[in-house]
């Protein structure tokens, strides 16, 4: 490994570039109950949040039964958004919130990385991104996104809007 | 010649070290490293001659009206202007642009009349306009930009009308370099007669200016890009032109008599000056003047051809780099604006700023070039008196390493 390569290495771990390559979650629903559209006023990165709903059961017990992203951005934040998709989908709006939070506090340093859930545990490896306050926006993009769309009453199939500072 | 290593002396925060290493500071196009001498200068005006302007009649109130009045008649000399009063303090260009829209787009502008900008404004000459357009139902037009990033004014000229009322561009794009056909687009603007405003943001630190031999109406540049402090802006006018405009901000300063009713307004500048002004940072914006002018822009143009002709040569070798602007050193100046194949530019700075060098990643402040571009943003690096040839060289190695790294890793498809 060159010199200095191992500060580039911490950040750009290979879980992330993993991520970052994989096109699993890419795309759009088109017949979606949420919709979210967050940008990056800094670098201009955009971003597009769907996902589709279960039936069942009050608004924060439905399921997100399918979640994708599309968008173009940098390597942490694409990273970012294929592996929230792939951590949420699956879940209840009340427990995507609550992991949502739970990535953004640890982005923020309020909490651990090792504090984080289970279900987030490849999460862990944006730890190296803490370091770069400027980058952390980049990290939290997806979920901040994500969050405002679980906002809306997901039956209006309302689009919403996440801008960052 | 410049002899960088003597320059750097002069630049206390040269010496610092960033993340482990020497700063490299190649982001001069967001803002210049300050010289002692201005740093000094800020730190005597608050130990030695603090006080408010044209209101008192001690003598420390004198002293500061004296710094501040001197700086303006610098600037005055600098640009070329006739009089000191047509150069007005404002808090950078932004601002300056801003009053001329509000304070001339107001009063001269009617439904239907037209504005020509170019598509490689920085948003600081594009949003006010839109504002004033919206307001008043004005239509903007722009000069196209060629694919290599420059003006193709020849086209512009289907453009024009007797309704374009205001030609406003910028001298030097902050974002690729590219060089303005500055006398052909003012020429163009004669034709018409339609007022002329040239954003020098990025021309004024690096080029001498002569208001009077280019004929244009308005000028607008920021102390802080060129060795001054922040806060301090200048827009130059012509007089006939300022004497017919609205005042901007009303408030103290800006009037000559008051009544409950109304009042009435001061003379040049001060009727654009409401309210206490940035006085240390005016006063400190001489020293500035006064280093760029000790080196001397001849100097410094020589200086920064060749540093830009080593980053277009090192980069321009690097088969995963891509290079946005014109390539010439005739057309293009002081940066040099690119991107490493399948990288975004933020990755990439990123990885430059881990070996202490700094370059702006992103959109530049031009959206709308950058789609014309279709690129979500470049990597910028911008040069000054005091870079060297070895830095530009660091950043070539800073630039392959981080191609190496995300090519091994196979991170980019
Ligand atoms: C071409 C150009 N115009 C306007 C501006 C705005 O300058 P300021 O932020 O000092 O108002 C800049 C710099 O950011 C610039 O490069």
């Amino acid at each position: 490994m060159a010199e200095g390569d191992s500060e580039l290495q911490d950040l750009y771990r290979d879980v992330l570039l993993d991520y970052f390559k994989s096109a699993t979650h890419k795309g759009e629903i088109a017949e979606a109950d949420i919709h979210s559209h967050g940008v990056n006023p800094v670098c201009g990165d955009e971003i597009k949040i769907s996902a589709s709903l279960t039936k069942d059961g009050g608004q924060e017990s439905r399921r997100l039964a399918r979640l994708r992203y599309t968008g173009h951005g940098c390597v942490i934040s694409q990273a970012s958004s294929a592996m929230m998709a792939e951590a949420l989908e699956g879940l209840s709006v009340a427990e995507a919130r609550e992991l949502a939070g739970a990535f953004k506090s640890m982005m923020l340093r309020e909490t651990t990385p090792e504090a984080l859930p289970e279900r987030l545990g490849e999460a862990r490896a944006f730890e190296g991104v803490r370091k770069y306050p400027m980058r952390v926006k980049c990290a939290t993009l997806a979920w901040n996104t994500l969050i405002e769309g679980l906002r809306a009453p997901p039956a209006s199939a309302a689009s919403t809007e996440f801008k960052e500072k | 010649m410049i002899d960088p290593a003597k320059i750097r002396k002069d630049f206390p925060i040269l010496s610092r070290r960033v993340r482990g290493k020497p700063l490299v500071y190649l982001d001069n196009a967001a803002t210049t490293q300050k010289p002692r001498a201005v740093i000094e200068s800020l730190v005597s005006f608050y130990e030695r001659h603090n006080a408010n302007v044209h209101r008192g009649v001690h003598e420390l109130s004198e002293e500061a009206t004296n710094l501040v009045e001197t700086t303006r008649a610098k600037v005055a000399a600098l640009i070329g202007a006739k009089h000191s009063h047509c150069v007005i303090f404002t808090r950078n260009t932004t601002e300056s642009i801003n009053l001329v829209a509000h304070a001339w787009g107001r009063k001269f502008l009617k439904e239907g009349d037209e504005i020509l900008l170019t598509e490689l404004e920085h948003h600081s000459n594009l949003v006010p306009w839109q504002m004033i357009a919206q307001e008043k139902g004005v239509k903007l037009r722009f000069i196209p930009v060629a694919h290599d990033g420059t003006l193709d004014v020849d086209s512009a000229r289907r453009l024009l009308s007797p309704r374009t009322k205001l030609i406003a561009f910028s001298a030097l794009s902050n974002a690729l370099g590219s060089v303005s056909p500055i006398e052909k687009i003012l020429a163009m603007a004669r034709s018409i007669g339609a007022t002329t405003l040239i954003d020098a943001a990025q021309w004024a630190p690096h080029r001498p200016i002569d208001v009077r031999a280019w004929g244009c109406d308005f000028l607008a540049f920021s102390a802080h890009k060129m060795l001054g402090p922040t806060g301090i802006g200048v827009l130059y006018g012509k007089e006939e032109i300022l004497d017919a405009m609205n005042p901007f901000l009303g408030g103290g300063d800006m009037i000559r008599q008051v009544f409950l009713d109304h009042s009435t307004y001061n003379v040049l500048p001060y009727k654009f000056e409401a309210g206490t002004p940035n006085i240390a940072d005016a006063a400190a914006f001489d020293a500035a003047i006064d280093y760029l002018q000790g080196v001397g822009f001849d100097e410094i143009e020589r200086h920064e051809r060749a540093l830009l002709g080593r980053a277009l040569s090192v980069l321009g070798s690097m088969s995963e780099v891509e290079i946005y602007g014109p390539k010439d050193l005739d057309r293009q100046a002081c940066l040099v604006s690119f991107n490493i194949a399948g990288l975004h530019p933020h990755d990439a700075s990123t990885a430059i700023d881990l070996e202490g060098i700094a370059v702006r990643a992103g959109h530049h402040c031009c959206q709308p070039l950058m789609a014309k571009l279709k690129i979500p943003g470049t990597v910028r690096a911008s040069f000054y008196l005091y870079n060297t040839l070895e830095e530009v060289d660091r950043l070539a190695v800073a630039v392959s390493k981080a191609a190496r790294f995300f090519k091994k890793e196979e991170a980019i498809a």
